[in-house]
């Protein structure tokens, strides 16, 4: 059993990009060798900066001989047809069986070097790679992110050859741009590669890197009694854009810690890629940042240090400038200037948004008992900070710089925090505002959008979705739910809208719904058993999924889905014959067990209707499952499709009753199993 | 390159002209013509395209009105300089060539944090786009590099590789300064010392407040439209050779463009209208990309 590896070195990769090219190269790879019939006992693929590369282990030497049997013309066919096939398979006629009068020709391909077929392999996977954006360079024709600078190809530790545009694959690879001996050096094997790399300044896993950087500024904070503001996702970009991280500790002018932290942070991160650091225990940042440079410096990083700190300084003193300026201005002055930016060119001004949200926002807060003037306010002033100096340079801090500019001005407290958050939840791990008046702004931008888009036919199709609709949806359902709020969709969209919700909005929040439920590990046709009764109470729907499910997972709810099934079977298949007999069950002696479930269904039914509307949906399900036995042993002794046709109405009266009452609850037909 | 004393601003673009000249690039003279950007020079939008190969460097002033701060922001001007390198097809080791170029002024690679970081650049109003990044000295942007794509909404082939150095803010850096106006213009032991300062805070004084405030739109306006309606004309005129007037026309594009630039600075532009502006002014510019490469490709 042999090893095959692969690097492609390149020019610089944006590291957004890594993570998914580090699977599509293990993926395609596997694709590759499955079909060139190769089989392997583990794949493993790497990407940094400046390098993705593949590792397969236990391959054989050679690949297995393969035997591939063509079926040819009738042995009564015309001569022409047989020489045609001969011609074509390469055989002589006496190569060929007969069989059923039929001429097969057995075409034996015999196994290749598995060397050779793995450079095929490279070098297709190379030309057919998905980067999401790719580009051409110098003369060539060839599409990778970036220019390709180098290959690497070897099997069982030999060079299993291939080219590209010119660019033959070796034996050979580059360390460190800056650090260590300049040039290339040769790899035997994949152990031997990654010790090569580390020795010329390289770390090749990105976990390593990630550990090295952490490890790093922990300790380095540490010296100074500082502590580091922890950022998975600044760690995983970074990490992709160093091959060998060296965390540097910088200093920034303390004068800059007037301004609000966000300012501070957004500088740091998204600009600059630095780390913001505290004081353990003490609010706010302290003075300095942690940047990750790609090289030990031959100075130990001081002109490193210092530069960063330069920069970070010029950036914040234009944040600076701009809140200075901006907070000269009320934010109520700024709503002008939104009239001449366009929200959507059939959807008005920002303006005219602000206004929408505005009205909208003081609906719901009378619904959740928030006070309506302040929702109103609220919403007219929550996009105004589009129009200020700071969130034009830094866009990421909208919302936020709001509810600063808010509070500068005198703002109630609670309305500048329904500004700042009117934007919530951003993504799956950010918070739903808590406080009503901060929920009424939040429900009130995200239905404006939907409510708007929907109307003027700019609904999501596939995986477009321009407008972010899904996640305005989504975020208008985590806020509802999460904050139990009792608000009927349709009729929330019918009052905000002024007429009935456009076209497919309902579903879509159906829809959205299901798909949560289905990522938090929950069941779609559950999703869709309740959806079928027709309610747009999110709160409600979720708690009877959420009954169902736990019903289901008993022993009674399984059995009673079961005679449910089998119910609607019967009752469908009689419909077929003439319509099915209606009124309610009457009452009869024998069987005894059709007596028995009448009587269970007439006991059951009120405490159905009860529970239901009490919205105990547990409750509910818990008399429903009274039906089981009953149901059980009115399958197991009774036949429905009696020849006494006054027996058969009877019996299918009943059992429509039946299933109507469970139908009540939930629609058992459209949970699967 | 004396090592103890950092580059003067003039010195930095001679010490460019000296590396760039010795490998290959003609030293072409800023164009002269108002433009924004050093890619606008036709020694790049236009050479870019068609088949032949092509290695210029020049310093290009380039004007945004929109920045200017009265020559009170340090960091920020109305008109900076460009040091801009174009290689086409781009060499394999180009990216070793422009790290070459930054040891040449005095930037050393083992103590200094050069990154690549990507940034995808575009220029609408001319229709091109290209993949690349910025590179960072220290975690400051002090070139934007680029393998062009698009230009005048044309595939380019073979690719050229551009390289734009923001020459004020690597002198900023290289002199460890923090005033744009405090750069040493020239040495500063020579017998007459400039900063930076002395030859252009006045420009940059006048020229925000003409930008700004004193230019006359309904004039911009109607110079906009004289130069859009010359454009098609001169394609559609023959020289002597029987040639499109395509770089004459070109000449127009980059009037049209300024002209909206100023437009735009005195806040003459709504925010709908901006868009029919840069596609009016993108059409022109693919008309002569169209006819540039016709002609190349019949020379």
């Amino acid at each position: 059993m042999a090893q095959y590896l692969l690097e492609i070195l390149s020019e610089e990769i944006p590291a957004r990009m890594q993570a998914g090219a580090a699977r599509d190269l293990g993926r395609l790879a596997g694709e590759g060798l499955k079909e060139a019939g190769l089989p392997f006992s583990d794949i493993s693929t790497f990407a940094g900066s400046r390098r993705l590369t593949l590792v397969v282990e236990g391959l054989p030497l050679r690949q297995d001989d393969r035997a591939e049997e063509r079926r040819g013309p009738r042995t009564n066919a015309p001569e022409a047809a047989l020489e045609g096939f001969l011609r074509s398979t390469g055989l002589a006629r006496e190569d060929l069986e007969a069989r059923d009068g039929v001429w097969y020709a057995v075409i034996r391909h015999p196994g290749r070097p598995t060397g050779e077929i793995l450079g095929e392999l490279a070098g297709s996977l190379i030309a057919r790679f998905p980067w999401p954006k790719s580009m051409t360079s110098g003369s060539g024709s060839l599409r990778w992110v970036r220019p390709i600078r180098g290959l690497l190809s070897l099997f069982n530790g030999q060079v299993a050859p291939f080219e590209i545009e010119g660019l033959a694959a070796g034996a050979l690879t580059a360390g460190h741009r800056f650090m260590g001996a300049p040039g290339l050096f040769p790899v035997r094997d994949f152990a031997d590669y990654r010790a090569g790399l580390e020795e010329h300044f390289v770390v090749l896993d990105r976990d390593d890197r990630k550990q090295r950087i952490l490890d790093g500024a922990r300790a380095l904070v540490a010296t100074r009694g500082l502590e580091l503001v922890e950022d998975a996702g600044l760690l995983d970009e970074v990490a992709g854009m160093v091959e060998w991280p060296t965390p540097i500790l910088g200093d920034m002018d303390p004068a800059f810690l007037d301004l609000p932290p966000e300012v501070a942070r957004t500088v740091m991160r998204v600009h600059q890629r630095y780390f913001a650091v505290r004081r353990p225990g003490e609010p706010g940042l302290a003075p300095h940042f942690l940047c990750v440079a790609n090289i030990e410096a031959t100075d130990g990083g001081a002109l490193i240090a210092t530069g960063n700190g330069r920069v970070l300084s010029a950036r914040l003193g234009d944040a600076r400038f701009f809140w200075d300026e901006d907070r000269k201005v009320p934010l109520g002055d700024r709503l002008d200037r939104l009239e001449g930016v366009t929200f959507h060119a059939r959807l008005g001004s920002m303006r005219a948004r602000a206004d929408r949200i505005a009205a909208a926002a003081r609906l719901i807060a009378v619904q959740i008992g928030a006070d309506p003037d302040a929702a109103a306010l609220a919403g007219r002033l929550a996009k105004a900070d589009l129009a200020t100096g700071l969130v034009g340079e830094f866009p990421e801090l909208q919302g936020v710089m709001g509810g600063y500019y808010a509070r500068q001005e005198g703002l109630p407290e609670e309305v500048a925090q329904a500004i700042s958050g009117h934007y919530r939840p951003q993504g799956p791990s950010d918070m739903t505002p808590r406080e009503p008046l901060a929920i009424s702004v939040a429900l009130a931008d995200k239905l404006d959008s939907l409510i708007g888009f929907f109307s003027i036919g700019e609904a999501p199709t596939g995986s477009r979705d321009p407008f972010a609709l899904r996640r305005a949806a989504l975020g208008v359902i985590r806020i509802i739910l999460e904050n139990g709020l009792r608000l009927p969709l349709s009729v929330l969209l019918r009052d905000i809208y002024g007429r009935e919700a456009p076209t497919g909005l309902v579903a879509f929040f159906a829809d959205r719904l299901k798909v949560a439920l289905r990522d938090q590990g929950g069941r779609a046709d559950l999703a869709d058993a309740v959806f079928a009764l027709g309610d747009d109470d999110l709160v409600r729907i979720i708690a009877r999924i959420d009954a169902l499910a736990a019903f289901l997972a008993s022993d009674d709810g399984a059995n009673l889905l079961a005679g449910f099934k089998r119910a609607s079977n019967i009752l469908a298949a009689e419909a077929k014959k003439g319509p099915l007999p209606e009124g309610a069950p009457v009452s009869v002696i024998s069987p005894p067990e059709q007596a028995a479930l009448l009587e269970a269904w007439r006991l059951c039914a009120p405490t159905v209707g009860a529970a239901l509307a009490a919205e105990d949906f547990s409750g509910a399900m818990g008399a429903l499952a009274r039906l089981r036995a009953p149901v059980d042993a009115f399958f197991e002794k009774v036949l429905v499709n009696s020849e006494v046709p006054e027996e058969r109405t009877v019996r299918l009266r009943l059992l429509t009753a039946v299933r109507g009452l469970m139908l009540s609850v939930a629609d058992f037909g459209l949970v699967s199993g | 390159m004396a090592a103890e004393r950092p580059l003067s601003f003039q010195d930095l673009i001679l010490e460019l002209h000296a590396y760039w000249s010795a490998r290959g690039c003609v030293i072409l003279q800023p164009y002269d013509l108002e433009v924004g950007a050093g890619t606008l020079h036709p020694g790049t939008v236009l050479r870019a395209l068609g088949p032949k190969p092509w290695r210029a460097a020049y310093v290009q002033p380039s004007r945004r009105p929109s920045d200017g701060r009265y020559g009170e922001n340090p960091n920020r001007l109305r008109s900076f300089h460009q040091y801009q390198v174009i290689l086409k097809p781009n060499p394999p080791d180009m990216q070793e060539l422009y790290l070459g170029s930054l040891q040449a002024i005095g930037i050393d690679p083992r103590k200094h944090d050069i990154r690549f970081v990507e940034d995808d650049w575009e220029n609408p109003t001319v229709g091109a786009w290209g993949l690349g990044w910025e590179v960072w000295c220290d975690g400051m942007e002090v070139s934007q590099y680029t393998y062009f794509q698009q230009v005048g909404g044309l595939d380019v082939s073979p690719v050229s590789g551009e390289l734009t150095y923001g020459l004020e803010r690597l002198a900023l850096y290289v002199q460890g300064v923090d005033n744009v106006f405090d750069l040493a213009f020239n040495d500063p032991e020579s017998p007459d010392f400039k900063t930076y300062g002395d030859v252009f805070l006045e420009s940059e004084r006048e020229f925000s407040a003409f930008e700004q405030e004193a230019a006359d739109v309904a004039m911009l306006q109607r110079h906009f439209e004289d130069m859009e309606a010359a454009v098609p004309r001169l394609l559609a005129a023959r020289g002597r050779q029987g040639q499109p007037l395509v770089l004459p026309a070109f000449d127009h594009v980059l009037k049209a463009s300024h002209l909206f630039n100023l437009l735009d600075a005195r806040g003459a532009i709504a925010v709908a209208a901006r868009q029919s502006y840069i596609g009016r002014i993108r059409d022109l510019c693919r008309a002569c990309a169209e006819a540039w490469v016709a002609l190349e490709g019949a020379a």
